[in-house]
């Protein structure tokens, strides 16, 4: 489709984001090179730029940041409540104040547009610093008796689709409930944690209540598996959730995961049409489908199928993508090589099991990780891009005829994190949403997310809630 | 009437409790269950793969019905447990005292706790959700409730040494909120709750809601805790090497897991934990809209 306007460049400036050729780990408080001088190089996913090179952490580092966290508990579980949030309001406090500076980081570190990482990343970053802040003084209200106590050394393995993000959901009820932190962030964005070590910094937190380890999965896999570790919490795939499952049986670590998800999108035949198209934009593009609780399957009433398709693509080919820096940029880059590969990988498959293939027109830049919006109708619940988490912008749609049969379709997965439902009748909306077999059910929207909102999954989507009083559970002796 | 002192008694064929009915083990097979002073009580099914399935497939299938029934409906249920249990407190006073070597006092106390502890569980299933759900306060204009669901099928290893209130212990908290279990009964003394099924199956609890076996958790177990269909396993009665092997397979489908805990005192204030075990939290959310900038008129 031509464009009626032309959009002039409006990138945000990265002036205000100074990024150091070189990071260390973070432990006990101070910067310092991996214990066998190891370093990777991160890079931006929409250049192929180095953006720094920074620490690789092993086993020895883990074993070091793990001591420094177990050294410093005893202090910091020991502060009354309101001495912890203090410090947690401190932290909320500095990431507001820093928090178009970490809004451009994200965004050349992750690849995703400045759109997300200034309206959506970084508010929700604060938010859960100072909702779980106030928490901190106030556990003996939560509903788990007098006097809950913490687990410990918290050992703690994020994703790269939300960074700081998902290190706020780790870190902000960690803290506030008096346990003390080791935290890996993915090796494709680890600078917006390094950044994150000093604010920690600036906010005064007593030394190793805070350490942060860069580095692969074996860092990952050495923190989950120390023996002095009392709480692992891992956001990411469902086939690492399965094998640290494994890994702490028998052992008294607490565990939360948050993994995969194929999550339904539900559109009944009296739902408002350009409100249910774009929900399931949101839902599918935001942060380039790179997102568990996507809406990754289309489930739409057989009698608006046309009509409601010829909508979506007509708003998908007016989506903008392109530079992530730039201010009108709707679609960014993918966050790693690897990962396009996968996505390519399983669309291709979709392709040829039958799959009806369809993107608007849409140039891609000649460097970095791009993958255009895409679209597969007739697909069956038995093809590939219906069963298995794309994790990338990638939509599946799929008919129903009775409600029924949308629940049964929507439940016919081994994943249970979200799902949406679009429809103007109330009664259906409850009936729906009762049965579905998921986490976070958003009706007449999607992709919402709250600090005091409890979020997380049923069946193979993982277990534990972050969000909330719930969240509070899993780093509590309770 | 030297007829009635001489009388043979009438022995009873211990039988399993699966979706409602009483099968003997698909396997023909059985095992001597003594007492305390190795006196022979009765033989007792020794339970297969097969009939662990086929307690999984009842669960599965009671699952909708007892999950979809009102909190009200499954409370009276529990409370009518109570009441069966009581009816026939002297005949488990007396399975439990052989069965764990008790005097007939302190198995007369352990029943009666048993049935309070229905009792307690019959008044949680519709205040449960209250406790553990609630309005989220989100920053925007939306309507957000989470709300507790049970898991689904759950499996439990029930304690081997308290074999009647051990084992009420572990089974009300996971039906009362809607789940379905299927329970290994303890190995050494499983009569009482074999007995228990026949007081279910009178108590207006859907067949299928609660599946007990008898038999060896390190032959059973395994397979449950590998099962695809089942959701959650509880370890109470599971040493600790079959505990952590069983945790092990139960990462296939990433089951909830319950790890044992250690119980001084089944009388002990049983709390909300092996409840909260079995739940999933479901967050619903809503647009509320708005009435325009000036709110509404009245």
């Amino acid at each position: 489709m031509a464009s009626l306007f032309e959009y002039a460049p409006a990138p945000e400036s990265r002036s205000v984001v100074d990024i150091a050729p070189s990071y260390g780990l973070f432990i006990d408080g101070e910067f310092t090179d991996a214990a066998d001088g190891k370093v990777f190089k991160t890079v931006s996913p929409s250049s192929e730029e180095v953006l720094s090179e920074v620490a690789q952490a092993g086993a020895a580092d883990v074993d070091r940041a793990v001591k420094a966290a177990r050294k410093a508990f005893e202090k910091w579980s020991a502060l009354p409540g309101s001495e912890r949030a203090k410090y947690l309001f401190r932290i909320a406090r500095i990431i507001q104040e820093r928090s178009r500076e970490l809004a451009v980081l994200e965004t050349l570190d992750n690849g995703k547009p400045i759109k997300e990482t200034r309206d959506a990343d970084l508010p929700l970053v604060a938010a859960h610093f100072f909702y779980y802040a106030g928490w901190a003084d106030k556990l003996d209200h939560a509903g788990y008796g007098p006097n809950p106590r913490p687990l410990g050394v918290a050992g703690q393995v994020i994703p790269w689709n939300f960074p700081l993000l998902m290190l706020a959901w780790k870190i902000a009820p960690a803290l506030a409930t008096g346990n003390t932190v080791v935290l890996k962030p993915a090796e494709t964005t680890p600078l917006s944690a390094l950044f994150f070590a000093d604010i920690c910094r600036q906010a005064g937190l007593p030394k190793g209540v805070v350490n942060i380890l860069t580095g692969y999965g074996d860092a990952g896999a050495a923190l989950v598996e120390h023996p002095d570790v009392n709480k692992v919490a891992f956001t990411g795939s469902t086939a690492v959730g399965k094998a640290i499952a494994r890994s702490i049986a028998g052992t008294d670590k607490k565990v939360t995961l948050e993994l995969g998800g194929k999550g339904a999108n539900i559109v009944f035949d009296d739902a408002p049409i350009d409100q249910a198209v774009e929900g399931i934009v949101n839902g599918i593009f935001f942060n380039q489908g790179q997102v568990c609780c996507a809406g990754s399957r289309l489930l739409v009433q057989e009698s608006i199928h046309d009509e409601l398709l010829d909508s979506l693509k007509r708003r998908l080919s007016t989506l903008r993508l392109g530079d992530p820096l730039d201010k009108n940029t709707d679609i960014g880059a993918i966050n790693s090589a690897e990962q396009l590969a996968r996505i390519t990988a399983l669309a291709d498959t979709g392709e040829a099991e039958g799959a009806e293939r369809w993107s608007p027109a849409c140039e891609l830049p000649s460097a970095g990780y791009w993958f255009a919006p895409t679209l597969f109708s007739n697909v069956t619940q038995a093809h590939t891009v219906a069963r298995d988490e794309i994790f990338g912008p990638v939509l599946s749609v799929l008919t129903f005829r009775t409600p029924d049969e949308a629940v049964a379709k929507a439940n016919n997965s081994q994943y249970g994190l979200s799902a949406g439902i679009w429809t103007e009748k109330g009664s259906r909306i409850l009936a729906v949403a009762n049965q579905l077999r998921a986490g976070v059910v958003w009706a007449n929207t999607f992709n919402k997310f709250d600090p005091t909102s409890p979020f997380g999954g049923y069946k193979e989507s993982g277990f534990g809630r972050e969000g909330g009083r719930h969240g509070l559970e899993g780093y509590l002796d309770v | 009437m030297s007829e009635s002192s001489t009388r043979l008694s009438v022995f009873k064929t211990y039988k399993l409790y699966v979706g409602g009915k009483f099968p003997r083990s698909e396997s023909g097979r059985v095992y001597e269950v003594s007492d305390s002073k190795g006196k022979w009580l009765a033989n007792a099914p020794l339970s297969s793969r097969k009939d662990a399935r086929d307690a999984v497939v009842a669960a599965r299938k009671a699952f909708g019905g007892w999950s979809g029934a009102t909190a009200y409906n499954r409370g009276q249920i529990l409370y009518r447990i109570a009441e069966m249990l009581e009816g026939r407190r002297e005949q488990f006073v007396r399975e439990v005292g052989e069965a764990e070597g008790l005097s007939k006092s302190k198995a007369a106390a352990v029943v009666d706790a048993a049935i309070d502890r229905w009792v307690w569980y019959a008044g949680w299933t519709d205040k449960i959700g209250q406790i553990v759900g609630g309005a989220n306060p989100v920053a925007g204009p939306f309507f957000n409730l989470s709300t507790p669901e049970p898991t689904g099928v759950v499996t439990v290893v029930a304690p081997q040494d308290s074999s009647f209130l051990g084992l009420v212990s572990v089974i009300a908290p996971v039906i009362a909120t809607g789940n379905t279990v299927v329970v290994i009964a303890s190995e050494k003394a499983p009569l009482p709750a074999l007995s228990l099924g026949e007081v279910l199956a009178t108590s207006d609890l859907p067949g299928g809601v609660v599946n007990i076996l008898s038999g060896k958790a390190g032959e059973m177990g395994p397979h449950l805790a590998s099962h695809q269909d089942v959701n959650a396993i509880d370890l109470a009665g599971a040493d600790a090497a079959l505990a952590k092997e069983l945790e092990i397979a139960a990462a296939d489908n990433l089951k909830r897991v319950l790890r044992p805990q250690p119980v001084d005192d089944w009388n002990a204030d049983p709390g909300t934990t092996r409840m909260t075990a079995f739940l999933e939290t479901k967050t619903v959310w809503h647009p509320t809209g708005s009435l325009g900038a000036g709110g509404s008129s009245y």
